[in-house]
């Protein structure tokens, strides 16, 4: 469902701290399954991330997503298409401070245009599938660990997406909370979805949730492995 | 000079968007230069992500270019008081010979902003920018139309001397220069009122066709040029009559004040409105077959084609209206 | 279109909630926003009012004054220049006036003495405006001295106040009977300090003006048109100078705003990273901009002009009393008429909203462009 030919991507090109985070890679991932991006930091698993979800523009290669190619899109039509397929939980929470565990949770919807109470509506009852809606009207600063990871998977499928994509998101989560996390991504593929995380913390790709490991270095794919 | 408050606004006014024009250009010439939508370098994405700035700051000199021209009326006919024989504004924009020149381009820089937003609006549809250099080339073909209006206008403003008294002497040896508005030559009332009717209906007509068939749009845009020029005589040539109830007052200007319900402001908004939706549709119509455009273009020009021919209807209606209305009867009718 | 709608209303309930987030930089904002518009306001409102008030007071002026000139100066004008005055076809009535200064060394003040043609007063008493009643704190009944051209002394009573509605320009005035006048300045009956004359078509005031410089030619004639016109351009100029004047704090106000919006914490810009990594487009971003600068424009607009029209119009721009005073010892108390029309408001939008606006455009497009994958990192 996702492909990427020869993709590469350089920062600050012709400059002196010029630096090739992606080196070519070719890579297929198929749907309804879970991918793990494994490597040491510094290896690109970020950055190829960004390429998929439809983030970042790749320097050269092409990339297709769902069928259509992504390469050239401009950002307009890049962050529609990342809107309605992707679904992004981060390392760091990056959950808005300040304001409530609802808002939150509806704001990636705001830009497509429906009514503010549907859009409520639906943020609720993602909050309830996972059991978290008690803490709607509460502060995000006021959650817990394993609460707020929660909030983010919710927020994350707001917008319904078909694949959903984690960057290291069990780092600072403890050993039970990792293996919640896992159970509920597991859920998730059951209902359809394709998952994509960057990991190199073991209880991640090795659980049985997990497919496929794919190991980057260096911007490189080291080996296709299993 | 007149210090005015409004003559210092909308000096100030102008300064700013000449300001914004200029720095738009830089940007717009590298798009013309460097652009390419294939590359994923990072030159092109600041490329990319500059073109959100300068469509803001032209839809910023749109907006301003609006009010502006209605305030420089406005502040013209305030002033009419300062010089001898001056009435309302026209006398004020005779007074010297930068007044109607200024307000001319005024006019021109607000259609030709409109239809660059209209360009712009199109542009962002298509999934790889079709019109971009096309669109920043026209952009850098009006800037200077732009600048050219900040200076029109503030040799107006600037060179303007009210007629005070002067120390010893009182009326006779102050400035003695009449600026009674002569009575231009209008077009004759009779065939301007049938030109305007004919042209109105036949604009409308082929827009509602365009909007049911989507053919015709050259044939409309062009109408719709014409319908403009028509209508601004018309309103010289008799419009205003009718609503000042006067034979001989002709004015142009008069019509936005008060005493007239404002009435004004709908007819030129409506039949500016009219005219950039109209001249839209044509402009658009050289790019139908441009890839990315194919499916979309149809649908928006119907639409504008639409939303003119409603506005240039409306015109025409609030026209009728007034005539009919009218205590004036003019012999002949 | 109803997604369009959907959409700002969706969007504008994040600018409303990001603005409330940061209440002390932007309550710091808007004070300084609402003090400028304040500022300008009162200006053009003032401005604006006065020259009403002027044009106003001058309706009810004689069409034309002929006044007699020597050497350069006005001098006192012979009563028989009526009888050439009258035989002009088109001079409906004239008449002689009297009027002129008195200096009051008690108060220190400068009267202006005017003979009214139709007030009803009897020899020996006076009408009085309140700027000389408060001066010499003399009101009705009381007895005012007064010094003549020859040394004497003589007493008048005061009948009664000038009213206060015409206060701007009847604050140092006393009006008197004829022979008061004459007796006080030794002016002999055949002069008059000015003529007036009305015509019955005001289009031949110039015809007639150049008569009468024919048959008079030591006089000059003053159109009341002139009058206004020379009045509103230095209202105009005075009030244009002053804005000149605030055009430095106006620049002042806009690098303060450019700084405000450029100048995002550390938390506004992960705020904006976040958006634009879960879905927010540039041009959104650049919409919530432009929704918190409206916001904020809109409220210090309308604080600010309703704070202007305050002052002006509730306080007699108590703030510009020093520097309209100057030396006046009678400075008058004086309440203007509001007059305020769209195009004053129109000005001022133009002198504040757009200024703010075009500073912030930059900043906020600068903000709105952070790549969406700087939260990943």
């Amino acid at each position: 469902m996702i492909e990427l030919k020869d993709a590469r991507k350089t920062f600050n090109a012709g400059k002196p701290d010029e630096f090739m985070a992606i080196r070519g890679i070719n890579l297929s991932i198929e749907a309804n399954k879970a991918t793990v991006l494994k490597g040491p930091s510094g290896s690109g698993k970020t950055t190829l991330l960004s390429l998929i979800g439809c983030m970042a523009r790749p320097t050269s290669g092409r990339i297709w997503v769902l069928g259509k190619e992504i390469t050239s899109l401009p950002e307009r039509f890049l962050t529609e298409i990342r809107r309605k397929t992707f679904g992004f939980i981060f390392q760091q929470l990056n959950l808005i401070r300040g304001i409530t565990t609802l808002e939150n949770v509806m704001l990636p919807a705001y830009p497509l245009g429906g009514a503010y109470s549907s859009i409520k509506k639906r943020a609720l009852l993602l909050l309830d599938l996972l059991d978290i809606a008690p803490k709607a009207n509460s502060r995000v600063e006021r959650l817990s660990g394993g609460e707020a990871q929660r909030v983010t998977i919710a927020r994350a499928l707001m917008n319904d997406p078909a694949v959903i994509i984690a960057d290291e998101a069990t780092a600072h989560l403890d050993t039970e909370l990792t293996l919640e996390f896992l159970e509920i991504l597991g859920k998730l593929k059951d209902d359809g979805k394709t998952l994509l995380l960057a990991s190199h913390d073991p209880l991640v790709y090795e659980s049985k949730v997990v497919d496929r490991v794919v190991n980057l270095r260096d911007g490189n794919i080291a080996e296709k492995g299993e | 000079m007149i210090l005015h408050p409004s003559v210092l606004a909308l000096i100030a006014g102008s300064l700013l968007v000449s300001f914004m024009v200029l720095y738009s250009a830089r940007p717009a010439l590298q798009v013309l230069r460097k652009w390419d939508i294939q590359s994923g370098s990072e030159q092109q994405l600041i490329l990319e992500r500059k073109t959100y700035l300068i469509s803001t700051l032209l839809a910023f000199v749109f907006g301003f270019e609006l009010l502006s021209f209605f305030l420089f009326i406005f502040t013209a006919d305030q002033i009419h008081g300062f010089f001898i024989g001056a009435m309302c504004a026209a006398g004020s924009l005779y007074v010297n010979p930068f007044g109607y020149p200024a307000l001319l381009v005024k006019m021109a820089n607000f259609l030709l902003a409109g239809i660059w937003l209209i360009l712009n609006h199109v542009d962002n549809r298509g999934y790889d920018y079709p019109l971009i250099k096309k669109k920043y080339l026209f952009f850098l073909l009006f800037a200077p139309l732009v600048l050219g209006e900040t200076i029109l206008q503030a040799g107006y403003f600037l060179r303007l001397k009210p007629n005070l008294i002067t120390s010893c002497c009182g009326t006779l040896f102050s400035r003695e220069t009449s600026y009674l508005l002569t009575e231009i030559i209008f077009a004759p009332r009779i065939p301007a009122m049938a030109a305007f009717y004919v042209v109105t209906i036949l604009a409308v007509g082929s827009g509602l066709f365009t909007f049911l068939r989507g053919k015709g749009r050259y044939l409309f845009s062009g109408l719709s040029a014409l319908a403009f020029v028509v209508s601004l005589i018309a309103i010289l040539s008799f419009i205003s009559l009718y609503i000042y109830e006067l034979p001989t007052h002709h004015c142009p200007f008069c019509i936005l004040q008060k005493e007239y319900g404002y009435i004004g402001y709908p007819l030129y908004m409506t039949l500016f409105g009219g005219t950039i939706f109209g001249l839209g549709v044509g402009v658009l119509t050289p790019f139908r077959n441009i890839k990315s455009l194919s499916r979309i273009l149809p649908a928006i020009q119907r639409r504008l084609a639409l939303t003119a021919s409603i506005l240039f209807l409306i015109f025409a209606g609030l026209v009728t209206v007034l005539i009919l209305r009218s205590n004036l009867v003019l012999k002949g009718f | 279109m109803k997604s369009w709608i959907d959409r700002q209303r969706n969007i504008i309930d994040y600018t409303l909630s990001s603005l409330l987030r940061r209440k002390r930089k932007n309550a710091a904002l808007y004070i300084v926003y609402t003090l400028v518009v304040f500022l300008l306001a009162s200006v053009i409102f003032f401005t604006h009012s006065l020259k009403k008030e002027g044009a106003l007071v001058l309706k009810e002026a004689p069409e034309m004054v002929v006044q007699r000139i020597v050497a350069g100066r006005h001098e006192l004008i012979p009563v028989s220049y009526l009888d050439k005055i009258k035989n002009i076809p088109g001079v409906s009535a004239a008449t002689g006036r009297l009027w002129g200064y008195y200096y009051d060394p008690i108060s220190g003040a400068n009267y202006t003495l005017m003979v009214s043609e139709d007030s009803p007063l009897s020899s020996g008493r006076i009408e009085i405006g309140e700027g000389v009643s408060r001066a010499r704190l003399a009101f009705e009944g009381d007895t005012l001295e007064f010094r003549t051209y020859d040394g004497s002394i003589i007493e008048l009573e005061v009948s009664g106040l000038i009213s206060a509605e015409s206060a701007l320009v009847s604050s140092d005035l006393i009006l008197m009977t004829e022979d008061d006048f004459r007796r006080l300045f030794g002016i002999s009956e055949e002069l008059a300090t000015d003529l007036v004359l009305r015509v019955g078509n005001p289009r031949e005031l110039s015809v007639i003006a150049l008569k009468i410089a024919e048959l008079l030619p030591d006089t000059r004639q003053i159109l009341r048109d002139e009058i206004l016109r020379t009045y509103d351009a230095v209202f105009d100029w005075r009030g244009g100078l002053l804005l000149v004047i605030l055009s430095g704090g106006l620049l002042a106000f806009i690098i303060f705003a450019w700084d405000k919006a450029s100048g995002l914490s550390a938390e506004e810009r992960r705020e904006i990273g976040i958006l634009k990594a879960v879905g927010w487009e540039t041009s959104d971003v650049i919409q919530a901009k432009f929704w918190e600068g409206l916001v904020v424009s809109l409220s210090a607009f309308s604080t600010g002009i309703l704070l202007g029209y305050a002052h002006v119009f509730f306080t007699a721009a108590k703030l510009f009393e020093p520097v309209l005073k100057g030396w006046a010892v009678l400075y008058p108390h004086f309440k203007l008429t509001p007059f305020v029309d769209g195009s004053q408001l129109a000005s001022l939008f133009f002198l504040s909203v757009v200024p703010y606006t075009v500073a912030t455009i930059i900043p906020s497009w600068r903000a709105a462009i952070v790549d969406p994958d700087t939260v990943m990192r």
